[in-house]
């Protein structure tokens, strides 16, 4: 192996605000470092592949998939998960609104739900049932049948228009 | 379950990414948006790979207004594609795709050089790059080259890049005016790869047809084009269904597939003749 080519990459990023340097292994994605390694086990690695979005974390402002980027890729990143987003009150609202309208049962999709619907409604304005469908598509639910998640969604985006106005 | 790599490799600048793949040897990948790739190395269709990471690289970002011709780097990310005024203006066919494709926290990493050279049969953007006439700028050592769209879809996941080459941008011949481009799809749910999918570009009456989904590459429908620019969608209809030849699985027939291409074209003539009424 070269000096450049490695199969242990050193990285510095920011996670949740805090500066975090590491020697991660060149195929490892970043969910699993941030669970295995800094012990945010909020956002889940699930399927692996894409498909599930249980694994949503921000990544320089943007909702993306955790196991669909590498540990390596982080370097210089700002990286915010559940965990982060709870501690500075961003989200509280939201999750508040998915316990009063029972928007979780198991919990295992709520993490990426929360940060995918974050994405949403940081755009403002009060977007449609069907907006929010198609932008939560990305994110399974095995409980909920997702009604009660858009109801939520939905209620928050109300909620925060009404204050930006009032 | 969890990629086997053999190693990775951060560029600097392209001639770095291209000393590096030259490096790496016949086992060099190169990782832009991932979102294909990093999925198929956690699912190992592939291990051992030396991954050269271009994401980074600045100078294959970003739309710019080339005269006639719209100049898109490599590197510009489908959220990017999606909501650029210049795209919107002036190749409005690729604006509309990326709401077609898959999710938005994938929209927000994926890259329109990533999904060409990928090459995914399925994919919106290589069927996109046919009916718009493409041309694609590719790099390597021993120089550059312009690959039309026409020659660089091969087969399944297979391009015209050699190895040691780097796929660095497309140009995108600007629509003219009064041209209409329309893109439609099948799917089972919203992001899903589509079961059949259709885009259709009329330019000073001429016809481009470009199916995805419904073979091993993407590929435009010649007996349709020349159909649709007589006046005679029954008979496009017809020769597209006959040029096609899908492949049947778990989620469509091949005859399915057939009929909705058909169906599609119908779709996307329907909506071109609405909006010049």
């Amino acid at each position: 192996m070269s000096e450049i080519i490695r199969d242990q990459i050193d990285i510095a990023l920011m996670v949740n605000g805090e500066p975090v340097e590491a020697r991660v292994p060149a195929g490892q994605h970043l969910i699993d470092f941030l669970r295995l390694e800094l012990g945010l086990t909020g956002a889940h690695a699930s399927c692996e592949h894409g498909v599930c979005g249980a694994c949503t974390i921000r990544v320089n402002g943007d909702a993306v998939r955790g196991c669909l980027m590498l540990a390596a890729q982080a370097e210089g990143a700002e990286v915010w998960t559940v965990e982060g987003l709870t501690d500075s009150g961003e989200i509280a609202d939201l999750q508040e609104a998915f316990v009063a309208r029972n928007a979780l049962q198991c919990g295992f999709c709520t993490p990426g739900m929360l940060v995918a619907a974050q994405e949403l409604l940081s755009r403002g304005g009060a977007p449609s049932r069907e907006e929010i469908r198609e932008h939560l598509s990305g994110n399974y639910c095995r409980c909920t049948g997702y009604e009660a998640i858009i109801d939520a969604v939905e209620t928050v985006a109300g909620d925060r228009a009404g204050k930006g106005t009032a | 379950m969890k990629a086997a790599v053999g190693g990775y490799a951060r560029a600097r600048d392209l001639r770095h990414a291209l000393e590096l793949l030259s490096e790496a040897g016949g086992v060099g990948r190169v990782l832009a948006g991932g979102q294909s790739l990093v999925a198929a190395l956690n699912m190992r269709l592939s291990t051992g790979d030396v991954l050269i990471d271009i994401s980074t690289l600045a100078e294959c970002r970003g739309v710019v207004d080339d005269g006639d011709t719209l100049h898109i780097g490599a590197l510009t990310r489908h959220v990017e594609i999606g909501r650029d005024p210049l795209i919107r203006e002036h190749a409005p066919l690729l604006a509309d795709a990326v709401g077609l494709i898959a999710h938005a926290a994938i929209r927000n990493r994926g890259t329109i050089g990533g999904a060409l050279a990928n090459a995914d049969p399925s994919a919106e953007f290589p069927a996109c790059a046919l009916a718009l006439d493409a041309v694609m700028h590719v790099e390597g050592l021993a120089g550059s080259r312009e690959v039309p769209a026409e020659d660089f879809f091969r087969d399944t996941f297979e391009t015209a890049l050699e190895e040691g080459e780097i796929l660095t941008s497309i140009s995108v011949p600007k629509a003219a005016s009064g041209e209409a481009q329309v893109i439609e799809e099948v799917a089972r749910r919203s992001g899903d790869y589509a079961l059949a999918g259709l885009c259709l570009v009329r330019r000073e009456g001429r016809h481009r047809v470009a199916l995805f989904s419904t073979g091993p590459k993407p590929m435009l429908s010649r007996g349709a084009m020349a159909a649709l620019d007589r006046g005679d969608l029954e008979a496009a209809v017809n020769a597209l269904r006959g040029e096609i030849d899908p492949p049947s699985d778990t989620q469509a027939s091949a005859s399915y597939r057939r009929h909705l291409s058909g169906v599609l074209l119908r779709r996307t003539m329907a909506k071109i003749e609405g909006e010049s009424r």
